[in-house]
């Protein structure tokens, strides 16, 4: 039942959890030359360092918190500068969508007639596309690059917003405060920039939380597949990808980096969630929304 | 009842043309040349400008596009540059293996996933529920090609149980029947147990979402003041109207789990469409690439149709032309 405490108490704790591990997943990202060995691409002596296992030291007396890789290089120290590709990629990749989500959605919600009609109906036929067919084929074409993955999960992103933002328009515009603002000469511009984005907050917030898991997933798979970020540089995907043909000797390799991912999308869905229901009613749609986000 | 279906069927068929040109023109302005590709790194300017004419492509690109389209509705779909195999025979093969996987992958998910947002939204606010709900957010979280990295470390590596690759084994064709299937079915757990347990998140979120938002509507109390068991009111009240968005979702989903197929193919090296996209977008096989698509696209719109059947099958309301 909304609004009962047992419910607002589970979700102060998903909130709490959801922003807890957000925030040290950014920490590590933001602050990692100084909490690993420093550079991600550094290899000593290979044979003596390589598929150590976590919590070993190696024969130079360096520490490795979650061992090494094939190479000899500390996973611990991967992982954090994996961390900035993930989360820096899946946050530029939301703002894109978001924005063009929003721009598509709103000028769909005021511009009736024919403009609208074609804006609905791209929007409908984008989100029939399998989004990862697309990918592959814009990744491929294009050699791979954060650029490039970021434009890509960017632009085959931005429907679910476009479609939020433009349902939640339609039903603001229909309300009694913008008919006010009508009835008192406001421009439609005026309207829908200081009466209707403001509304829009909201449910974009939401869609975007939800939308950076899925783009942190995405990316990491094309990385995964040799479509995203390149070796030697260390994405949480490509470190999955290389600990592959080591599953038997050294699991760590692309078990650590599988766990920090379900952390961090597990906390981007909690957050998601816990925001949507503190501040929408419209959860049945959203959440179609995100499923289909994938 | 059949009027709306057929627009469907038509607005179906031109996302399938949309695709496909969209996909034919990204792949003519990419970089990257097939007629190099198809000619060798050997190859001298000349070779590789005969390739180019016999390929069409020095022909001006809305010649080249309609050339192209008349012969791809025509079912001539041209030879794979790196196989040399007709792409048509290819896609033929593959198809199957796709479909299988993801019909049965859809229904297992959704039986399950179904069935765990009932038991959640029955128990809302309990400790089953908090549980539940933990455990869908990490299947919906989970990247399906890590899932299926970690099975076959599992059940194939330590437990020597399952194999890991492909649908069937080297020794399929000379087995007497009942051992093929066991083979085949083998084969198919792996792949399938990945796509159904990453599915099932999803839908037991959305399904549970949708029961709660049911309970307190006035049909639902009409049916309890009725005097009906609180069982009774749950399967055939509840679930039914909570079940209708939910067959919304199955269609608009598909996109989203054929997604989930290709990464999952490539992994089990699963012979159906979603490894024959990746191996020809990895390798600039343009004409598998082109086909491909447009064979997934149209498993998808097919899947979305059947879907929009289910829902009018389901929901009277929607059958409007024998409404009135």
């Amino acid at each position: 039942m909304p609004g009962d405490g047992s419910t607002r108490a589970r979700r102060d704790t998903r909130a709490v959890w959801g922003t807890g591990v957000l925030l040290i997943a950014v920490l590590i990202a933001v602050l990692a030359p100084l909490v690993s060995t420093g550079n991600p691409t550094v290899q000593h002596d290979v044979v003596a360092t390589r598929l150590l296992a976590p919590g070993a030291t190696d024969a130079f007396g360096v520490f490795h918190l979650l061992g090494t890789d094939r190479l000899g290089r500390d996973v611990w120290t991967r992982l954090a500068y994996g961390a900035r590709i993930s989360l820096g990629v899946g946050t530029l990749a939301v703002v894109l969508s978001v924005a063009i989500g929003i721009m598509v959605g709103a000028t769909a919600a005021i511009a009736r007639g024919w403009v609208s009609m074609v804006l609905l109906a791209v929007t409908d036929f984008a989100l029939a596309l399998p989004r990862v067919v697309l990918l592959l084929l814009l990744a491929a074409l294009w050699s791979p690059s954060v650029t490039v993955v970021v434009l890509v999960l960017g632009l085959t992103g931005w429907m679910t917003v476009a479609r939020l933002v433009y349902a939640e328009s339609r039903s603001l515009v229909a309300r009694p405060f913008a008919e006010a603002a009508l009835a008192l000469g406001a421009s439609r511009r005026r309207i829908v920039l200081r009466h209707l984005l403001p509304n829009l907050l909201t449910p974009v917030i939401v869609a975007s939380a939800l939308g950076i898991g899925n783009a942190i997933l995405l990316e990491s798979g094309l990385s995964f597949l040799g479509l995203g970020v390149q070796p030697p540089e260390p994405s949480w995907g490509n470190m999955i990808a290389a600990g592959r043909d080591a599953l038997m000797d050294a699991p760590w390799i692309a078990g650590a980096p599988g766990i920090a991912l379900v952390l961090v999308v597990v906390a981007c869905t909690l957050l998601g969630d816990a925001l949507q229901e503190r501040l929408g009613p419209a959860r049945r749609e959203t959440a179609r929304e995100t499923v289909l986000g994938r | 009842m059949l009027r709306p279906l057929l627009l469907r069927a038509a607005a179906g068929v031109a996302v399938i043309w949309g695709v496909v040109t969209l996909v034919f023109f990204l792949l003519h302005v990419a970089p990257g040349d097939p007629a190099t590709l198809m000619a060798g790194p050997a190859a001298t300017p000349a070779q590789v400008a005969a390739q180019r004419s016999a390929l069409g492509l020095d022909r001006p690109l809305p010649e080249q596009y309609a050339g192209w389209l008349g012969r791809f509705g025509r079912g001539d779909w041209g030879t794979s540059i790196v196989t040399g195999r007709p792409v048509r025979t290819m896609l033929l093969e593959a198809w199957p293996a796709t479909a299988r996987l993801v019909l049965l992958s859809l229904l297992l998910s959704y039986a399950l996933g179904i069935a765990l947002g009932v038991i959640q939204a029955t128990r809302s606010g309990s400790k089953l529920d908090t549980a539940l709900s933990v455990t869908s957010v990490t299947l919906f979280a989970l990247p399906g090609y890590w899932l299926a990295l970690m099975l076959v470390m599992v059940f194939t590596y330590w437990l020597r149980l399952l194999p890991a690759f492909g649908a069937s084994g080297l020794d399929a064709d000379f087995l007497p029947a009942g051992a093929k299937a066991v083979d085949s079915f083998r084969h198919l757990a792996l792949p399938l147990t990945t796509l159904t347990l990453i599915g099932i998140g999803g839908v037991a979120r959305f399904v549970r979402g949708a029961m709660i938002d049911l309970e307190g509507s006035a049909f639902l109390l009409t049916a309890r003041a009725k005097g009906l068991a609180s069982r009774h009111v749950l399967v055939r009240h509840a679930l039914r109207n909570a079940l209708i968005p939910v067959l919304t979702l199955l269609g608009l989903s598909l996109p989203a789990v054929f997604s989930g197929t290709v990464f999952i193919e490539a992994i089990y090296a699963w012979p159906g469409v979603g490894r024959v996209l990746v191996e020809a977008v990895q390798a600039r096989d343009h004409p598998v690439v082109l086909a491909a698509t447009a064979v997934s696209a149209t498993l998808v719109v097919a899947g979305n149709l059947l879907a929009e059947g289910l829902v009018a099958w389901a929901d009277p309301r929607t059958r409007s032309s024998h409404a009135g």
